[in-house]
């Protein structure tokens, strides 16, 4: 096995939870006396608790223990990170120096309008940028992460529909087999009813069954493009004909938004509407170190609609118009997350629009040249290429050597690499989705790809090192039906 | 290789179904429990509801999906397998026994007849 684990085979005392390095009366700073009156809690709140049980422990205790810990993470500053629908691009260093500029962290959210111009500007360039890369006439910032974006849209949809009197008589929103389970979720949220339109053998959407799944009780398409199988939809503007043509609208997901930025538009397509992950796409931070932001663009018959306040031009100024008789409401407290917004106005100047298609097209390119490589022992669950992720399967090893997927992606920890996402989208059995992004070198593709043609050889050839796989990490094979069935995530006392 | 019983019926959607008199026994087959993987949760019906052939009559949640379950015939519910309420892994160990999910009261005993039989499953999922 090749020497790539570096400075995690470090030995390290097991990690405790600081909890449990708690010792009482251990101080970490000193907290200056109150110049101020002393206030009697108890007096205001009524009963109160003593055993709270908060950890006390010194300085560099603490230091050593958050330290010791992001030595045990893994992150995209860590190593290749290739989790499938995720992009998990490298998320530049400008980004966080000009949100950390003090004109932008120091505002406070309750600060008069009036004396945030500069705000707004960030906002209102944003808009205009991400307007030009979709094609759509309007955008919000205001959604707070992608799943909430596509609850937003299906809002404004729904809005849309009532407005016309046609509320109650469209109640289905249809869903491909193949889209992320935040789809049905949104749109089950949003009270519609969720048919599921099936994919072809061919990784497209069955024109056939959407066909004749279209009738007038039909509100909207929620659609992936390029699709959760990494593929671009050939029949995209037919489809949007078709469902237009039945009234309905056409939500698009934008989570594979990288595979098109600077190359083509959803707002073209025929799209009606679509969520943005600023958090993906756009090189904010991503997961826990986000927030998110789930921005979406819409055609101008949804505008009416929009959340508020909407932060637009008006002559030479900019402003947040809060005059919206149709709005369905906020959908976030103030305006989304803004220093998220800094960081993508960011990255979408430093990348000009002249550069934009670099991030599709190298995306694409490192898709693509992973999946060459791997197809001898991965084989694509589609023979055709692919768009910015490619989808591989493992099935001939669970067949001929009893090895899953899952196996594979534990072995690669061994190797030093996080694994790719597994066993999604559900209808390619022991599936891997991977997903390079742009901002990964040939030579780190090739490590990656090179470690997994060896572990499909140990697959064969010794597989009990998968099964007990990882082996050289501080935890080996985690019980995850464990963990789901007796979820344990509280710290309680042993003694007090 | 799956087991797939010879005296079973089976659906594309992989429940199985066996007649006895007028009760129909509902099942996922073992294929399914494998794609699964380990099931954490299984939301069932209520006795007394009433299926039609191609229903969701409820979900099984494994630690990879959560998949929903279709009736393979028609019928009013009357019984559910109240012990994969605590041992949900009975449908990983013994998917065609101990961890069957409902039992239907059929009104049409022949519904199942023209159902996949076990060499017709075998081949769909080969």
């Amino acid at each position: 096995m090749s020497n790539t684990l570096g400075f995690r085979t470090k030995r390290m005392p097991e990690p405790r939870l600081i909890f449990e390095q708690s010792n009482k009366g251990r101080i970490g700073c000193n907290v200056p006396v109150a110049d101020t009156p002393e206030v009697n809690l108890a007096a205001i709140l009524g009963e109160t608790r003593s055993d709270l049980n908060l950890p006390e422990i010194g300085e560099l205790e603490l230091l050593r223990h958050f330290t010791r810990l992001s030595h045990i993470n893994y992150g995209i500053e860590t190593g290749f990170y290739p989790l499938g629908s995720c992009t998990m691009k490298y998320n530049p260093k400008i980004n966080e120096k000009t949100a950390g500029l003090p004109g932008f962290a120091n505002l406070h959210p309750m600060q008069p309008v009036a004396t945030i111009p500069g705000a707004l500007e960030i906002l209102v360039g944003v808009q205009d940028m991400l307007k030009e890369i979709t094609g759509f006439d309007e955008i919000t910032l205001q959604p707070l992460a992608g799943a909430h974006g596509e609850m937003t849209c299906l809002m404004l949809i729904k809005a849309y529909f009532e407005s016309r009197g046609e509320g109650k008589q469209r109640h289905v929103v249809l869903v491909p087999d193949s889209a992320h389970g935040t789809n049905p979720a949104s749109a089950a949220r949003c009270g519609y009813d969720v048919k599921p339109i099936p994919t072809t053998e061919e990784g497209n959407t069955d024109m056939e069954a959407l066909a004749a799944a279209l009738d007038g009780s039909v509100a909207a398409l929620m659609l992936t493009n390029p699709s959760t199988l990494g593929l671009f939809e050939p029949n995209i503007e037919k489809i949007c004909e078709m469902v237009h043509a039945a009234g309905g609208q056409v939500f698009c997901d934008g989570a594979n938004m990288n595979a098109m930025v600077g190359t083509t538009r959803p707002g073209d397509h025929g799209f009606d509407c679509m969520h943005l992950n600023l958090h993906k796409t756009f090189s904010t931070p991503h997961g826990g170190g986000g927030p998110g932001c789930g921005a979406i663009g819409l055609k101008s018959h949804l505008e009416p609609f929009l959340p508020g306040p909407v932060i637009r031009h008006e002559g030479e100024t900019v402003i947040a118009d809060s005059d919206r008789p149709q709005s369905i409401g906020r959908v976030s407290g103030f305006y989304g997350q803004f220093l998220m917004e800094v960081r993508a106005y960011t990255y979408l100047r430093a990348y000009g629009k002249q550069k934009m298609a670099d991030i599709s097209r190298f995306s694409v390119l490192n898709a693509n040249y992973v999946r060459a490589r791997l197809k001898e022992v991965l084989p694509p669950a589609h023979d055709r290429p692919c768009m910015h992720e490619c989808i591989l399967t493992a099935e001939k090893y669970k067949k001929e050597n009893g090895i899953r997927a899952l196996d594979i992606s534990k072995r690669l920890i061994d190797y030093g690499f996080h694994p790719p996402t597994n066993y999604f989208p559900l209808i390619v059995p022991e599936c891997f989705m991977i997903e390079p992004t742009e901002t990964e070198t040939k030579e780190t593709l090739d490590e990656f790809c090179d470690a997994l043609i060896e572990i499909c050889r140990e697959a064969v050839e010794t597989p009990d090192l998968l099964h007990d796989a990882p082996s050289t990490q501080i935890v080996g094979r985690l019980d995850e039906t464990l963990a789901v069935k007796n979820l344990n995530v509280r710290w309680l006392p042993t003694s007090v | 290789m799956s087991n797939i019983p010879e005296d079973l019926k089976y659906v594309k959607s992989h429940e199985w179904v066996k007649i006895e008199g007028d009760v129909a026994t509902i099942g996922i087959t073992d294929f399914a429990q494998s794609e699964l993987g380990d099931v954490v949760y299984v939301d069932l019906p209520e006795v007394g509801r009433v299926l039609q052939a191609g229903d969701i009559f409820g979900s099984v949640e494994s630690v990879k999906t959560v998949s929903d379950v279709y009736a393979p015939v028609a019928g009013t519910v009357v019984e559910v397998n109240a012990a994969l309420g605590a041992q949900s892994e009975l449908i990983n160990s013994d998917p065609y026994g101990a961890g069957f999910m409902l039992k239907l009261k059929v009104a049409d005993a022949s519904a199942a007849d023209s159902l996949l039989d076990a060499a017709a499953y075998a081949a769909e999922i080969s």
